[in-house]
């Protein structure tokens, strides 16, 4: 069945996947925004041995999940994957840094001798959790602004900025939708630690983390508000019948408005994510992660959607309209799309085995006694 | 296309070059070390042993401590295809971007999942479980590696695709075709195979420094006889499929095989230079002699590439100049139809533009006559064909030389510890020590070798590195060129300090 797909439909359902893996590191993110609450909310050297033993059995997981999104954009929308990664150079680079640093910052941390000190590997999970996040966020809002790019007959990419990409960090919405992800990744890593962790011996962390929910939760609403603000008014790369790309006005409301399941996961993930912040918070409950979630998963979608679909430019350029990659202009072949949408089939298989794993490991919530009695801990 | 300033490619080889081989210092390791820890869990889950237990826990630390690392130096890799190689990752990735995306999907995800399970499930699963996740991160670790090398063995033998001349690109032709390519496999086996050596040597050198200290003696011993079998058994298909990439290199690289093995005009009855001093005023169709000095075994090479005695070999200077005798296209040749193609190309798409339909077949009917040669076209001396003789003679020989040294390594350290004396056998025990370090000398030198020999080619014999490579200024290179060197300098002493350190502290045995 899959073999007699047309090409605009597997390039459609390519979207629509990325957009899952795109959401779900989002979603994932909760690793990073608890990095950076690692020196806020851990006030003793116990505090943060829950913390980061706690995020220690996950950031793999989000790891792989950025190394994923990276393999399947190359694979089904290799015209992105060279001019986005070649032209933004310095931007990419930046972000990758910081998840080189991370790697092996859990592993390192407390181990004896390990040269560069306990602080240093400590702060580059800071930078992880916060540069990189910000940057990866500066990245997709380019998607909605625009970047400085020619292609030439032979889809070669010149980039036209100096700053090889790092510009998109000086745009106010690219800045607002980084700074929305890092916040966003604060309130779920908050949400996190109070669901995976025995506070019975620490519980002035869990009153700290759910401040913290709370707190972070209004600072990423407020560049979340501006974000819808900006899709409301802002100009969107529109792709006519012929393939022209012109800039429309109210273009980004006008995908919501006209594809409601765009519309419907937007305001449902807002109400999650509301309720799993407002249930941590009022109602002292452990479970907020999911809502929030789960909902940072169905925003997260929503902005795919309306940056790839409805006849819209999904990387567009401004200085040059008619270079803008679309889902039909940058993706591979036909053979190509359809032989991964097989592989894709394995994504149910590794969700499943993924689940079974997560449920076992955080049965138990994690205790000090445990981390001190294992000596492979973090 | 547009000419790119060659500092530029030169750059990016060198970061490229930079970054996977500080990437391959660790992953061999974990794709040998994920698999032995697996085997010592296996037998403490068999025998219900606690010191075996132990003896799983302790590799284990070291298999994590090179994990880590594996992972930070690893993520480069992959984006940097897109970062510093854009015109590539546009024109193959098609092709190139698949078995990718199938190494993050089938493979990465059951490594990092049951990572977890493996250093932090102890109390929270089942013994079993925690045995079959143990063996999941294996598993995972080396089927990253078949998709990493499928897609590595596309570029040393490009098969399975046609050019889009409107989209100016490779596309994919046969899924299966690509991931079942004989080169794939044979490079599959090799490298996974020798990454299970290496790791082998790893457990001697620490065994053997131990025994050297006369401590945990009953672990270093049955830590020994485990990584020598495995060792051992790693050698035999490291050897068998090295023969066939020999074998596979004459037939689609034969200019890397003339090369690796310094023979600039070819013969009949070839003979292989087993150890020799290349002479390095020696200059393509001059007729000095190649090496000031050399030993050389008669018939060898004939044998190597064709397995047959008597069969003819050619050289460097024949892919140069061509050899009319035994029906060799002169590189001048190739150039020439390269251009062709290349022009083809370029009226093709005028035509295309201007609506000119009988034109823009015509143009498309030379390019296809001429298309194979494509590469050639950007091509500027016939000489450029030829990748760097000396580094790929002496890499090939050291990693030939090494390689056949480790099976005589593990025969050793086996018939004195099943014979219960090696903890009285100073000088093997200090041989041993240094084992681990000879095989990542090898390691490097086999994908120098693989790389290097590929020049000019990022595509064998289809797209030049100078076409490949991405439009960057140079000092955007250097600078994230220097930050890698150091960044990863600094983590790798980071490694060695704490590997030798836990080491140092030991298993909680005996």
């Amino acid at each position: 069945m899959i073999g007699s797909l047309d090409t605009a439909v597997l390039q459609q359902m390519w979207w629509i996947l990325i957009s899952v893996i795109g959401s779900l590191f989002l979603f994932l993110n909760f690793v990073q925004g608890g990095q950076t609450l690692l020196w806020q909310v851990a006030k003793s050297e116990e505090e943060k041995t829950l913390i980061i033993n706690s995020l220690g059995t996950k950031w793999e997981l989000t790891f792989t999940t950025l190394v994923m999104f990276g393999g399947a954009l190359f694979a089904s929308f290799p015209k992105f994957y060279s001019v986005s990664f070649g032209g933004g150079y310095l931007v990419w680079m930046g972000i990758l840094f910081s998840f080189i640093i991370q790697a092996v910052s859990y592993e390192y941390r407390k181990k004896p001798n390990n040269f560069l000190g306990a602080k240093t590997y400590e702060l580059f999970l800071f930078i992880n959790g916060s540069i990189g996040i910000l940057l990866i966020g500066a990245a997709v809002g380019t998607f909605f602004t625009g970047s400085n790019f020619t292609l030439n007959e032979y889809n070669q990419v010149t980039w036209t900025n100096p700053l090889r990409g790092l510009e998109a960090a000086f745009s106010l919405f690219n800045l607002s939708l980084g700074l929305f992800l890092v916040f966003n990744a604060r309130t779920l890593g908050s949400m996190y630690l109070l669901n995976n962790i025995d506070f019975t011996k620490t519980p002035e962390l869990e009153q700290r983390l759910r401040k913290c929910t709370l707190r972070n939760f209004i600072v990423s609403l407020i560049f979340l508000l501006y974000i819808v603000g900006y899709f409301v008014f802002a100009n969107g790369f529109d792709v006519n019948s012929a393939g022209l790309v012109t800039l429309v006005k109210g273009k980004y409301l006008s995908n919501i408005l006209s594809m409601p399941v765009a519309l419907i996961s937007l305001l449902v993930g807002l109400l999650l994510v509301v309720w799993g912040v407002f249930s941590t918070s009022i109602k002292n409950s452990f479970k907020g992660i999911w809502f929030g979630g789960l909902g940072t998963v169905l925003i997260g979608l929503t902005v795919f959607f309306i940056a790839g679909f409805h006849n819209t430019a999904f990387y567009p350029s401004k200085v040059d309209l008619q270079s803008s990659l679309t889902i039909y202009n940058a993706s591979s072949s036909h053979i190509t799309l359809t032989a991964m949408l097989y592989v894709a089939l394995f994504i149910p298989v590794v969700l499943g085995y993924i689940s079974i794993v997560w449920k076992k490991m955080n049965a138990k919530k994690l205790t000090l006694e445990e981390i001190s009695s294992n000596d492979e801990s973090y | 296309m547009t000419g790119i300033d060659l500092s530029v490619v030169d750059w990016s080889r060198a970061q490229f070059a930079l970054t996977a081989m500080y990437h391959w210092i660790f992953v061999p390791l974990t794709l040998g070390l994920s698999v032995l820890c697996a085997f010592f869990e296996s037998i403490y889950v068999k025998t219900g042993k606690e010191e075996w237990k132990k003896i799983a826990k302790f590799w284990m630390t070291l298999f994590g401590i090179n994990f880590a690392i594996g992972l930070a130096t690893g993520i480069i890799l992959e984006f940097e295809f897109g970062t510093n190689w854009s015109n590539y990752s546009w024109m193959v990735g098609d092709l190139f971007g698949a078995p990718l995306a199938i190494e993050g999907l089938l493979a990465f995800f059951l490594e990092s999942t049951f990572f977890a399970v493996m250093f932090f499930g102890w109390n929270r699963v089942s013994k079993k479980f925690h045995l079959m996740s143990t063996w999941m991160v294996a598993l995972g670790s080396n089927l990253s590696a078949l998709w990493i090398l499928v897609a590595n063995a596309w570029m040393q033998h490009p098969v399975a695709m046609q050019f889009n001349p409107d989209r100016a690109r490779f596309e994919l032709k046969s899924f299966w075709d690509m991931a079942l390519s004989p080169v794939a496999i044979s490079k599959f086996v090799h490298t996974t195979s020798s990454g299970f050596l290496l790791a082998s040597l790893f457990v001697v050198t620490v065994s053997s420094w131990y025994l050297l200290k006369k401590r945990h003696i009953k672990m270093a011993k049955r830590s020994i006889i485990i990584a020598s079998v495995f060792g051992l058994l790693a050698s035999g298909f490291v050897v068998m499929t090295g023969d066939e990439s020999a074998f596979q290199d004459a037939r689609f690289q034969p200019v890397k095989l003339a090369a690796l093995a310094g023979l600039y005009k070819g013969e009949k009855k070839a003979g292989d230079v087993v150890l020799g001093v290349m002479n390095p005023s020696k200059k393509i169709g001059d007729n000095k002699n190649a090496f000031y000095l050399s030993i050389k075994v008669p018939w060898m090479l004939s044998l190597l590439a064709n397995r047959k005695l008597d069969s003819f070999v050619p050289g460097i200077d024949d892919f140069v100049y061509g050899n009319k005798q035994e029906n060799i296209m002169s590189a001048t040749d190739k150039i020439k139809m390269g251009k062709l193609a290349i022009n083809a190309l370029a009226s093709y798409k005028d035509a295309k533009e201007k609506n000119d339909k009988e034109k823009a077949s015509a143009a498309l009917s030379t390019f296809n006559k001429y298309e194979q040669y494509i590469g050639y076209g950007y091509l500027k001396n016939p000489t450029d064909i030829v990748p760097p003789v000396a580094i790929s003679f002496y890499s090939f020989h050291i990693m030939v030389a090494l390689g056949t040294l480790f099976p005589i390594l593990f025969l050793i350290f086996l018939f004195y510890t099943m014979k219960g004396s090696i903890v009285e056998q100073k000088y093997v025990l200090m041989l041993g020590l240094i084992g681990v370090f000879l095989g990542w000398i090898a390691q490097e030198a086999g994908w120098v070798l693989a790389e290097v020999g590929r020049q000019p080619w990022t595509i064998n014999g289809l797209l030049p590195v100078n076409v490949a490579v991405t439009n960057l200024s140079s000092g955007y290179i250097k600078t994230t060129f220097f930050t890698f060197l150091i960044l990863f300098t600094l983590l790798l002493i980071a490694e060695i300090k704490i590997m030798l350190k836990q080491i140092k502290i030991g298993p909680e045995v005996d």
